[in-house]
């Protein structure tokens, strides 16, 4: 598989042969039941889950509401602290800048550490055109770059991957990227994460430019925090001369204090520890400590779009945790590549087609990939209603793709039912969602269902339809036998 | 229009439903906050025993002394433990903690010469530290006296970390306004580790792989 998102094929296209790969979802099966089963204990160990959560999210919703103020400010502390702010509308934007402050540098080589808005912009693709090598220095994102592979979950993105074939790929590829994997390597963890320390640590001690993201960035002070497990991390920010950090305007919060709430939120619902390994965080540059040139590029590329849109909006709440992917059946069926962009699962469902719009085919397909069963909102830390936002996002592709508030539901629903009949791609991952859900799904969605909004209208108003009799597999298999393509 | 000013005005439009009630900078302090500030209670002795044990769960491995004279035969024998021949230094971290380290042992003192690449060949660091938060075993360090700067703590494989009693909190929420935002931070809840082959958990891939705290009980 190339490198990239571009060209991808709808989500049911691609979910066709994903959910074929019999490894592919033994793997996704034991990674999200894992996570998903680790991450109900961490949050039952806090008795205020509920009163956190609903901070997390009244404390974003405020930032959204204000986020223009919240921006203004945050520019204003990370200049007085010594850093540089530059603005970017869109994807070509922030590649042009993050391009040129590496040009500048003289360098043609920077280490990253794992983010997710680079991967949104493609920005390593960007690099590689103006002839400068990004190196992943995350463990799973090293194992995709060098499998020359592409992510396929938030929090562990070579999920996909077993142990034998990440030696394969160490042992193959490692040589060309600088220094090789030891002879005789075996699939032992232990051993391929200390071939990826020696490989990566050469790559540590020579960078002289850092790439980042950040988790959040704080108005009040012009700090910004990442989270991390590994120190790649830290080395990655504090290493390097030059330090560029390429950050979504949705991940401001207005004050040092706030962090009390994320710190808790995040960590339990991502890699459902009480807290990860490491957190950074830096203001501005330090005198002799840590990168003494500091950029921060915002990065609009779709979020002003998403923020327009009133029932949309919350999607940008998202603080990235990748809970929601691992209680996803369609996930875990279909994997993180058919969704086709850096966010899969659920909030990719709702993410991707705002960010980038419903017009292409895959676009489209997204707010389809969905059971809406509801565990989705259930985990979120920041209490996103997926299922709401998918209602409606069904409605937009439905009417052509504009943002068009206000219309009644049940109007859309019929709509969206009409144009599934003249659009088979679409209507396949429906009814492929629905026959992978069948035994699992309720005639109708629980009652207690906390959905508010249209969500809630369409639940209260309709059954599930009946599903076929066929399992998933079945049908696939059969269908494969026929020979039948889309 | 610049990127800055087109950003800022696609924010505006598209808040147009947002009202604007007046021209005061609104206030995120009035967000309501219904969680706990702590979920632990305010039991010193519970508190300590509560990072000894997260300490402990995150692999961090923890040594107790009774008091700060204590210190120096701890450190000197994990050292000798470990068989570390050179040991980084921070500015600032208090001369009797090395009272006992063995003469052969080589002391690197924070400087320009401690390059990253010279940290590499390294064996140990001691440092303290600005506050430890026992709900969730997490060593706060903020690069001020004792510390020294990140890449001390980050280079070198083995990481002996001593808390004070004063320094320990109970939670997050009462973590934050002992920290300075402005001092870069680096918070650490066991060493470094990693989940991504299959979710086994390996420690250390970049960071130090072994993190050991000496806890001064008094
Ligand atoms: S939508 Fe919620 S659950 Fe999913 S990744 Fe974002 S914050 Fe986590």
């Amino acid at each position: 598989m190339s490198r990239t998102f571009v060209g991808m094929p709808p989500f049911p296209t691609a979910a066709r042969s994903s959910t074929k790969d019999g490894q592919l979802r033994a793997n996704l099966t034991h990674a999200t039941h894992t996570i998903r089963d680790k991450r109900a204990k961490a949050v039952a160990e806090l008795d205020d889950w509920a009163e956190l959560r609903e901070a997390g999210k009244r404390i974003k919703d405020h930032t959204l509401r204000h986020l223009d103020h919240y921006l203004e400010q945050l520019e204003a502390s990370v200049t007085a602290a010594g850093g540089q702010v530059h603005w970017a509308a869109d994807a070509a934007e922030a590649n042009r800048i993050v391009t040129e402050l590496v040009r500048a540098t003289g360098e043609t080589e920077v280490v990253k550490v794992k983010s997710m808005a680079t991967q949104e912009i493609e920005l390593n693709e960007a690099l590689a055109k103006a002839g400068i090598s990004a190196y992943e220095t995350d463990l799973a994102e090293l194992i995709v770059q060098l499998g020359d592979d592409l992510p396929s979950h938030i929090l562990v993105p070579a999920i996909h991957k077993n142990r034998s074939e990440i030696r394969d790929i160490f042992q193959d590829a490692m040589g060309r990227w600088g220094r090789p994997a030891p002879e005789g390597l075996t699939d032992r963890p232990a051993e391929l994460a200390e071939a990826a320390r020696l490989h990566l640590r050469e790559k540590f001690l020579r960078a002289k430019v850092g790439i980042s993201g950040a988790n959040f960035m704080i108005a009040e002070t012009g700090t910004l925090v990442v989270l991390e497990s590994e120190g790649n991390g830290r080395m990655c920010l504090t290493l390097p001369e030059t330090l560029i950090s390429v950050v979504g305007i949705e991940k401001v919060l207005p004050r040092w204090q706030d962090l009390e709430v994320f710190l808790q939120l995040l960590p339990r619902s991502s890699t459902a520890e009480r807290m990860n390994p490491y957190t950074s965080t830096w203001t501005g540059t330090s005198d002799g400590d840590g990168p003494q040139r500091f950029h921060l590029v915002l990065v609009d590329n779709g979020r002003t779009d998403t923020l327009a849109d009133t029932v949309g909006r919350q999607a940008l709440r998202c603080i990235r945790c990748s809970a929601c992917l691992n209680v996803c059946p369609v996930y875990e069926r279909a994997g993180g590549h058919a969704y086709g962009s850096a966010y899969p699962g659920p909030i990719g469902a709702i993410l991707t087609p705002q960010l980038r719009g419903v017009e292409s085919e895959l676009d489209a397909s997204l707010p389809y990939a969905s059971s809406l069963c509801g565990a989705c909102y259930e985990v979120c830390p920041v209490a996103i209603d997926i299922p709401e936002v998918l209602v409606h996002l069904r409605e937009r592709v439905a009417e052509g793709g504009g943002h068009r508030d206000g219309h009644r539901v049940e109007g859309a629903v019929m709509r969206a039912t009409t144009w599934l009949f003249d659009h088979p791609a679409a209507l396949g991952a429906v009814e492929r969602a629905a026959g992978a859900m069948r035994g699992l799904v309720p005639r109708r969605l629980p009652e207690k269902l906390p959905l508010p909004g249209p969500a809630k209208a369409w639940n209260d108003s309709r059954d599930l339809p009946e599903l076929p009799e066929e399992s998933f597999r079945d049908w696939w298999k059969k269908r494969e036998q026929r020979g039948s393509g889309e | 229009m610049s990127s800055r000013e087109q950003v800022l005005a696609r924010i505006r439009t598209a808040l147009a439903d947002v009202p604007r009630e007046s021209e005061a900078a609104p206030d995120p302090a009035a967000v309501p906050r219904g969680y706990r500030t702590t979920h632990t209670g305010e039991d010193p002795a519970a508190i300590r025993e509560l990072l000894a044990e997260n300490l402990a769960d995150y692999r961090a491995i923890v040594h107790r002394v009774g008091d700060e004279s204590e210190v120096a035969g701890a450190v000197g024998r994990l050292l000798a433990e470990r068989g570390s021949k050179t040991v980084a230094v921070p500015d600032g971290l208090p001369a009797d903690w090395l009272a006992e380290v063995a003469a052969g042992t080589e002391r690197l003192a924070e400087g320009p010469e401690l390059t990253a690449r010279r940290l590499d060949s390294v064996d140990s660091v001691v440092t303290g530290c600005a506050v430890a938060i026992a709900e969730t075993g997490t060593i706060v360090l903020d690069a001020a006296e004792g510390q020294g700067r990140r890449r001390l703590t980050l280079v070198p494989d083995h990481h002996i970390c001593v808390i004070r009693p004063g320094q320990i909190v109970a939670s997050v929420p009462q973590a934050l306004p002992r920290l300075d935002p402005r001092r870069p931070q680096t918070w650490i809840s066991g060493p470094s580790a990693t989940s991504d082959i299959e979710l086994d958990r390996v420690e250390g891939v970049h960071g130090p792989r072994t993190l050991e705290v000496v806890l001064i009980d008094d």
